[in-house]
């Protein structure tokens, strides 16, 4: 095969997976702080593009339109956590499926009332329009290295909360038992709202980035939603260590699956899943 | 887990039968010129009910939550629909073992697989595997990638040359789907009260514990869920012949989340409760449909309003009746279910949690 188009393939896993970790870092921690399995991930992350979509052609730009999207998508999931998450934290998990499966349909169909059944796109901003000669003969889209270098820095910026700030010890403390640091005396309740609203807000912002990159159409979400229930299981439950490295594999596995083993392109990461299930059926890093 | 219910319960639920026997009696009447497509509406929702009937085996009686128990249901339309001969009609003979071997395989090595893991493992991966073989079949050729496939002849019922049921006429059809599901739901009523069932209820209360006292409980959880997944492939073949097509649709995970609706909605652990709730899904669905295109938006509403106000379903209603009439304790009747089952997490919680959970 032709180094250069490995190179590509490799960058584009790498960017892929890269994305892919600010949906599964928020999937994780939802699960492994709050216990909330959380099926509306997917649908925020689709909020997250329209919203981009809808912002970038009200004001022109798609800079604003992100610094305008990313608090709205916030609220939305505060309001989500205040009005129905709030009764769920100590039932059956069969409950919170149901009531993140019956908001998907809901944010579904907001989003065809809104913004309709048709497939849409957003131009690339002009000022990251271009390729850019990475060597001699390889190209590479500017704007997927701004995607892979932005979400690089939110991956550090969740590791340095979560290693070097009191909200980390927090919520570290919580992964490992929440009744413990309740009876610690943290307000557990306004910590769950916090980290509810980041890691919605951070699937809805991975939405908003790949607008420019994708189109975007109704039940874009729930794709990516089982993807990344995928890597969650790979990493383990509450490990952002394990989300970042599943997110890498999997980003690779995608991109080179279909040109290595075209067959099996559609269930290679389940594939790998199933491997990871029967060595550690609690993921790699739990 | 109930073993024996009030009175009330065999009398409506035999009331409801009885109605359904005697549809066409009073379908014409009462819907007319619509009878007959209500009449496929009807065999529809009793073909959703044994698929419902059959989930409830593992979330209701063993507490396992599957989001991928499409798979069995549309694994098993692709079957009839593969074996089929192109120009006559398969033998029912052969094709509803056939269809159950492939159920039940698939299940054997699926469950082994899924049942290695607990709690939210379990959910996230019973749907990944379901998600696994929606795309096989959207990607394959020989599945008729996303159209599907057609089944251009229900299988026949014949005793020599003499037809036992003619499945390709609509009430005909419609019996021997009642039949089945009478079957089913008879087999599961006896199966859970008996030994096998009581071993699957102290699962669902203490797992630890029944392995302390030397149950296999992974080989009796691989057993019910091979159970269930045959149950709902013979559901999944019955839909498929009701549809005349195989489907990726009937295998997604969105039909998942639906059944699993219907359990909730009907209340869990009951076996009558599902059947009820996959025909009060279903009645909600075409009211929704025809009220609004958006009707998902309906729906979704009226999941998360069940889920927060009626967490035991329409079997907690007719078991535990609220008092209507006196407004505070009609309103506590609503939810005076619920600290037993809260308090059941609460215990969970209090004690390792992260061992349960992974």
């Amino acid at each position: 095969m032709d180094p250069v188009f490995i190179a590509i393939q490799l960058l584009n896993g790498l960017q892929y997976g890269l994305l892919l970790f600010l949906i599964a870092s928020g999937l994780t921690l939802i699960f492994g702080i709050m216990g909330i399995i959380n099926l509306a991930h997917g649908a925020m992350y689709m909020i997250g593009a329209y919203l981009a979509y809808d912002l970038t052609l009200r004001t022109g730009s798609f800079w604003l339109a992100l610094l305008l999207a990313v608090p709205v998508a916030v609220v939305l999931g505060l309001l989500i956590e205040r009005l129905f998450l709030g009764t769920l934290y100590r039932r059956d998990h069969l409950y919170q499926v149901l009531l993140t499966f019956g908001l998907i349909l809901v944010l579904n169909e907001a989003q065809r009332i809104i913004w309709g059944s048709d497939v849409l796109s957003v131009p690339v901003p002009a000022s990251l329009n271009g390729n850019i000669a990475l060597t001699g003969n390889l190209q590479y889209p500017v704007y997927r290295l701004f995607v892979a270098a932005i979400c690089l820095l939110v991956a550090g910026g969740i590791y340095w909360i979560i290693r070097h700030t009191r909200l980390g010890i927090v919520i570290r403390a919580g992964a490992v038992n929440r009744d413990m640091v309740e009876g610690l005396g943290i307000d557990v309740r306004t910590l769950f709202t916090l980290i509810f609203s980041i890691g919605v807000g951070l699937a809805a912002f991975a939405g908003m980035l790949s607008a420019p990159m994708t189109s975007l159409y109704p039940g874009m979400g729930d794709n990516i939603l089982i993807t990344c229930f995928v890597i969650v299981v790979i990493g383990g439950i509450g490990s952002i260590k394990g989300a970042f490295l599943g997110s890498l594999l999997i980003g690779q596995a995608a991109t080179f699956g279909p040109v290595l083993l075209p067959a099996l392109a559609s269930v290679i990461i389940y594939l790998i899943m199933a491997a990871v299930l029967i060595i550690k059926p609690r993921g790699l890093f739990a | 887990m109930l073993h024996s219910y009030p009175k009330r319960v065999p009398i409506i639920m035999l009331a409801l039968t009885v109605l359904l026997v005697f549809y066409p009696l009073w379908g014409p009447i009462l819907i007319g010129d619509g009878s007959d497509f209500f009449l496929e509406k009807l065999t529809l929702m009793l073909i959703l009910g044994l698929f419902a009937m059959s989930l409830d085996l593992l979330v209701g009686v063993i507490g396992l939550v599957s989001l991928g128990h499409a798979l069995f249901f549309g694994l098993a339309g692709y079957t009839l629909a593969l074996a089929s001969p192109s120009y006559n009609a398969a033998s029912l003979w052969w094709m509803l073992p056939l269809v159950m071997l492939v159920s039940a395989v698939s299940a054997l090595v699926i469950g082994a697989l899924v049942l290695r893991t607990r709690g939210i493992f379990f959910i996230m991966t019973t749907l990944a595997f379901g998600q696994m073989l929606y795309y096989l079949v959207s990607d394959a050729s020989f599945t008729g990638g996303s159209d599907g496939l057609f089944i251009m002849f229900k299988p026949t019922l014949t005793i020599g040359d003499q037809t036992l049921i003619d499945l390709e006429n609509p009430l005909q059809f419609f019996y021997f789907v009642m039949g089945m599901t009478l079957l089913t739901y008879l087999f599961l009523h006896w199966l859970i009260r008996s030994y096998f069932g009581q071993v699957l209820d102290g699962i669902h209360d203490n797992e630890h514990r029944m392995q302390a006292l030397g149950y296999a409980t992974y080989g009796y959880k691989l057993a019910a869920f091979v159970i269930s997944g045959v149950l709902a492939g013979v559901a999944g073949m019955l839909a498929a012949m009701q549809y005349g097509f195989a489907n990726p649709a009937q295998l997604g995970w969105h039909l998942s989340g639906e059944v699993l609706m219907m359990v909730i909605l009907g209340g869990m652990g009951t076996l009558f409760g599902p059947l009820l709730g996959a025909f009060a899904y279903e009645l909600l669905h075409y009211a929704f449909e025809h009220l609004t295109v958006y009707w998902q938006l309906l729906m979704g509403l009226t999941i998360i309003l069940i889920v927060l106000v009626l967490p035991k379903g329409l079997a907690g209603l007719i078991l535990d009746p609220p008092r209507l009439g006196l407004p505070r304790i009609g309103v506590g009747g609503l939810f005076r279910t619920r600290p037993a089952a809260s308090n059941k997490t609460r215990l969970g919680l209090a004690g390792p949690q992260k061992h349960e959970e992974g």
